[in-house]
């Protein structure tokens, strides 16, 4: 892979000690390189890396409100059209609460008006940034503070909402799965995203220490895990062609990714066997 | 005083947020164990390891993201 003598987002920011999220725009922004402008929604991404009067980004950013980073970055995709500069990627980062739930009507709008531009999900499976509340990307069975362990409740009771086929059902020209921990699967995804005219959008599972509970030094071998298990399914869909991206030799028991973090830690058997067949059944719809 | 639109215009400004003092653990890395793999600069949250492979403690927090992913078993984590 092509290591850049300098990374386009600085350190100094306030992520946590091992934070998957600037893992996931580090490696989005070298991929794409200097002639980029990104947007980003409010979240932890935002908040770690643009604490006034300081910045992380060695790019044009514009911070926007929880819902409109899809709205905003076709305006800014319009006007650079107008003013001839077609060559400038325009990439928009949100996290999963951003994407899959608050700002999903604009996203879904500028991805209708075929703007050329690209929007990453880095997707942690929860609100982290305001303190672990569920959202509609949180996987069955999680505990997060508002789907919290209990006698009256196991965690989060429905299954995690199907975001990248939502987008692909609005037949962009690209769309595709990622993971932190296969950065080289990643790097080429983005690069392709960019290079597609129209728009792209990519699903990126980006664990987190904090939100997940496991070790600092764990958040690439959760993604590993993940990917391993069948829980996470690393795919792209190239103008309407799907293609499996990464087959792991042997899909690992769910088990094996459920027992290393704190927010499944509470599952019976009885609940780690239904999301072992809510797996199976994606993976074989899948064809994995 | 805010700039309006509380504009920065000092991109990696956040430079100045020595982040080295967070950590609890360093990383120590044995070039002569190293196969040269990268995964240390790739993973690394911080962008604490240049492509000599040099670490750089005015940042690295001490997550041991490297140490975990080495191949080679060439990062120690050591006690502050
Ligand atoms: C309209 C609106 N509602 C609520 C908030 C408070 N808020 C800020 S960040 C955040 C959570 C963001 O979650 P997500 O998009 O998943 O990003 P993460 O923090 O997990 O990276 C919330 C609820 C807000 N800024 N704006
Ligand atoms: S809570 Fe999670 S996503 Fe947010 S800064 Fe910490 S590790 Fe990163
Ligand atoms: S311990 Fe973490 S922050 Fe420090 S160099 Fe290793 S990966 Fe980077
Ligand atoms: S991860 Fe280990 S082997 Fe790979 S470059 Fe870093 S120190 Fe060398
Ligand atoms: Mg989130």
């Amino acid at each position: 892979m092509d290591i850049p003598d300098k990374d386009l987002l600085a350190p100094g920011h306030r992520g946590c000690a091992g934070c998957g999220a600037s893992i996931a725009v580090k490696l989005a922004l070298n991929a794409l390189g200097k002639n980029t402008v990104a947007i980003s929604a409010t979240g932890c991404l935002e908040v770690m890396t643009t604490p006034y009067p300081e910045t992380s980004w060695e790019v044009p950013f514009i911070h926007v409100a929880f819902e409109n980073s899809g709205a905003v970055a076709s305006g800014v995709e319009s006007a650079l059209r107008i003013q001839g500069k077609d060559d400038v990627n325009v990439v928009a980062f949100g996290g999963d609460g951003g994407t899959v739930d608050i700002g999903l009507q604009s996203l879904s709008g500028a991805m209708e008006r075929g703007h050329n531009m690209l929007y990453i999900c880095y997707d942690n499976e929860a609100y982290m940034n305001t303190g672990i509340q569920r959202s509609g990307a949180t996987p069955y069975g999680a505990s997060t503070t508002t789907s919290p362990k209990g006698t009256a409740s196991f965690g989060e009771d429905k299954p995690k909402k199907n975001m990248p086929m939502i987008m692909a059902a609005h037949g962009i020209p690209y769309v595709a799965t990622a993971s932190i921990a296969y950065p080289e699967d990643y790097v080429k995804k983005v690069k392709k995203a960019a290079e597609t005219k129209g728009p792209a959008y990519i699903h990126l599972q980006q664990p987190c220490t904090t939100g997940w509970g496991f070790p600092s030094e764990k958040t690439i071998e959760m993604g590993r895990l993940a990917v391993e298990t069948g829980s996470w399914i690393l795919y792209e869909i190239d103008h309407g062609n799907f293609e499996i991206t990464f087959r792991p030799e042997e899909r690992r028991p769910v088990k094996d990714y459920l027992s290393t973090q704190k927010r499944f830690k509470h599952l019976d058997e009885e609940h780690i066997e239904k999301i072992q067949k809510y797996v199976d059944a994606e993976c074989k719809e899948l064809g994995l | 005083m805010v700039s309006i639109g509380c504009v920065i215009k000092t991109p990696g400004n956040s430079r100045n947020n020595k982040t080295g003092s967070w950590r609890t653990f360093k990383p120590i890395l044995d070039k002569e164990k190293c196969i040269d793999c990268d995964n240390c600069i790739i993973f690394c949250p911080d962008s604490s390891v240049n492509k000599q492979h040099d670490i750089d403690y005015d940042y690295c927090k001490g997550c041991g993201i490297c140490a975990n992913e080495c191949p080679s078993d060439a990062i120690e984590m050591v006690k502050e």
